[in-house]
Formats: C-alpha cells, sequence, structure tokens
C-alpha cells in the first residue's frame, strides 16, 4: 500500500528553493535579479510553514503566511521604487557598483 | 471542495513529483538566465508550481493567494521596472564568479545540507503530509483572521498603508524641488 507523500518531501523541497535563492543572491549582480531571488526564499518559507501547519492540522501555519504576503507586497512596492531611484540616480542597477556607504 | 487526504496516494504523488520538479527547473532557470526579463517569466513558472502544491497541501486560498498576490501583482511590478529602467535591451550586467562568491555559494550548499539532514532524521515528517480534517478554505483562514489574529491583520494594513506613501513619496520626482533644495510655494 503506497502511502501519500511524507511532510519531509515538502520540507526538502523548500529547502532546495531556498537554498537556490540563497545561491542567486550571492552569485548575481543586478538588484533585480537579487530581488526576486530573495522572493523564492520568501516562497520557500511559506511552503514549510504551510507543510509543518497542514501535518500539525492547524491553520495558524497558513496565517503566517498571509502575513509574509503582505510584507512581500509592501517590501516589492518600496524596493522596486528604491531601485528606479537608483536608476535615476545612477543610471545602473549594478550591485557592484553601488558602494555610496563606503566611505 | 476536495479533501487531498481521501485522493488516491499515486494520483498525490504524481501531482507533488510534477510540481516540484517544475518549481525546482523555474527557480534554477531563474537564476542561471542572463537576461532579467527571463529570470522573471521563469520566477513566474515556479510561483505557479507552488501554488499547485499547495492545493495538495489543503491551503486553497493560501494558493488562490499565490497566483494572485506573487505571479498577479509582485511580478507585475517587477516586470514593469524591469522594463522602465531598460535591463530588457542588453544592458545586462556580466557575472563575475570570483572567488568569494563560489565560497559563498559552497557554503549555501552546505546549508542545505544541513537542512536535509535535520528533515530526515525527523520522525514525524515520514507521516503523510495530508492531514485529514485540516482544511485551509477561505472561511476557516478568515475565522482565524478576524477572530484570533485580528490585531496583527490590523497591524497588516497599516504596513500596506506606509508601503504605499513609502512608495509614492520615493518614486517622486525631483524636478518639483528648486535648486536650493527647498520645495517650490
Amino acid at each position: 500500500m503506497l502511502h501519500g507523500v511524507p511532510t519531509s518531501f515538502y520540507f526538502a523541497l523548500s529547502g532546495a528553493l531556498f537554498t537556490i535563492g540563497a545561491i542567486g543572491v550571492i552569485t548575481r549582480r543586478n538588484a533585480i535579479v537579487v530581488f526576486m531571488c530573495i522572493e523564492l526564499m520568501l516562497n520557500g518559507v511559506n511552503l514549510t510553514f504551510i507543510a509543518a501547519g497542514n501535518m500539525l492540522g492547524s491553520v495558524d501555519g497558513m496565517i503566517f503566511v498571509f502575513f509574509i504576503m503582505t510584507v512581500a507586497a509592501a517590501e516589492a512596492a518600496i524596493g522596486l521604487a528604491i531601485f528606479v531611484l537608483l536608476f535615476r540616480l545612477r543610471g545602473s542597477v549594478n550591485l557592484d557598483e553601488i558602494h555610496l556607504l563606503k566611505g | 471542495m476536495i479533501d487531498m487526504a481521501f485522493v488516491s496516494p499515486v494520483f498525490q504523488w504524481v501531482v507533488f513529483v510534477c510540481a516540484a520538479v517544475l518549481a525546482l527547473l523555474g527557480a534554477i532557470m531563474m537564476v542561471t538566465r542572463r537576461n532579467p526579463i527571463h529570470s522573471a517569466l521563469w520566477l513566474i513558472v515556479a510561483f505557479f508550481s507552488l501554488a499547485v502544491i499547495y492545493l495538495t497541501l489543503n491551503a486553497q486560498f493560501i494558493a488562490v493567494a499565490q497566483v494572485i498576490v506573487y505571479a498577479g501583482a509582485i511580478m507585475m511590478l517587477i516586470i514593469f521596472v524591469i522594463m522602465l529602467i531598460h535591463l530588457e535591451t542588453g544592458s545586462v550586467y556580466r557575472t563575475r564568479l570570483s572567488g568569494p562568491k563560489a565560497v559563498g555559494a559552497v557554503i549555501t550548499i552546505v546549508l542545505f545540507l544541513e537542512i536535509a539532514a535535520a528533515v530526515f532524521t525527523l520522525r514525524s515528517g515520514m507521516g503523510s503530509a495530508v492531514a485529514a480534517g485540516a482544511s485551509g478554505t477561505a472561511a476557516d483562514l478568515g475565522a482565524a483572521l478576524y477572530g484570533k489574529y485580528l490585531f496583527p491583520f490590523e497591524i497588516a494594513s497599516v504596513l500596506l498603508l506606509v508601503g504605499i506613501v513609502g512608495a509614492v513619496i520615493l518614486a517622486r520626482r525631483e524636478k518639483e524641488r528648486r535648486v536650493d533644495g527647498r520645495p517650490r510655494p
């Protein structure tokens, strides 16, 4: 008798997504691509919350995901406004060229 | 609404494997594509397959919100900004894989191995993921959101308001100011 998919597989998938996002944040230099990688990492965390909530038979995991989505939407609005401003100021969103705080 | 606990396990496995492979493919292609527009489109693929995975976990409301908020609103914003600042026309920043970056990537893979080791030694994790009775319909979520979590919900709405105001102020043109820095009367 084949059982359903174990929770560990969902956790492993979310860990893999988080890792791919983190590698992207480290290696890519385009600020917008780095931003997209951060969204991917947030999605990996969301998957963990939902899988754990389902395993425990609780709706709280989904509430957490709801709030993470809210914060991600606000972050997208602010972050992309900052990128547009940065592009007007410097003509580029390459992270290697942004070192104003370096002194 | 179909309760996934009563769906055939074979079907659960098929849906999970297909969606997981598609999500990983979308994520890997998103990181490796050189053109930001291609990255954004692959990320939408990953978001859609994650919505399918949420459906297999009985989280119907979150699956719909994933498509609307992430694949719809946030990705629309990102693609809009990519086109606004002309990143799609080949002014693509070349990624130099220097030593520190390679080391960072390797350390991140070690982090993944740690997560995987922790997950697969978790004894309660080997049971079937879909518990009978757990349900994520809009009715269940709404009851929790407007009952137990009413105050965090209000805080979230204030956060969104602050986000909107901040974005408008940030993106305002500086031409409205005079040379001496004071706003025009």
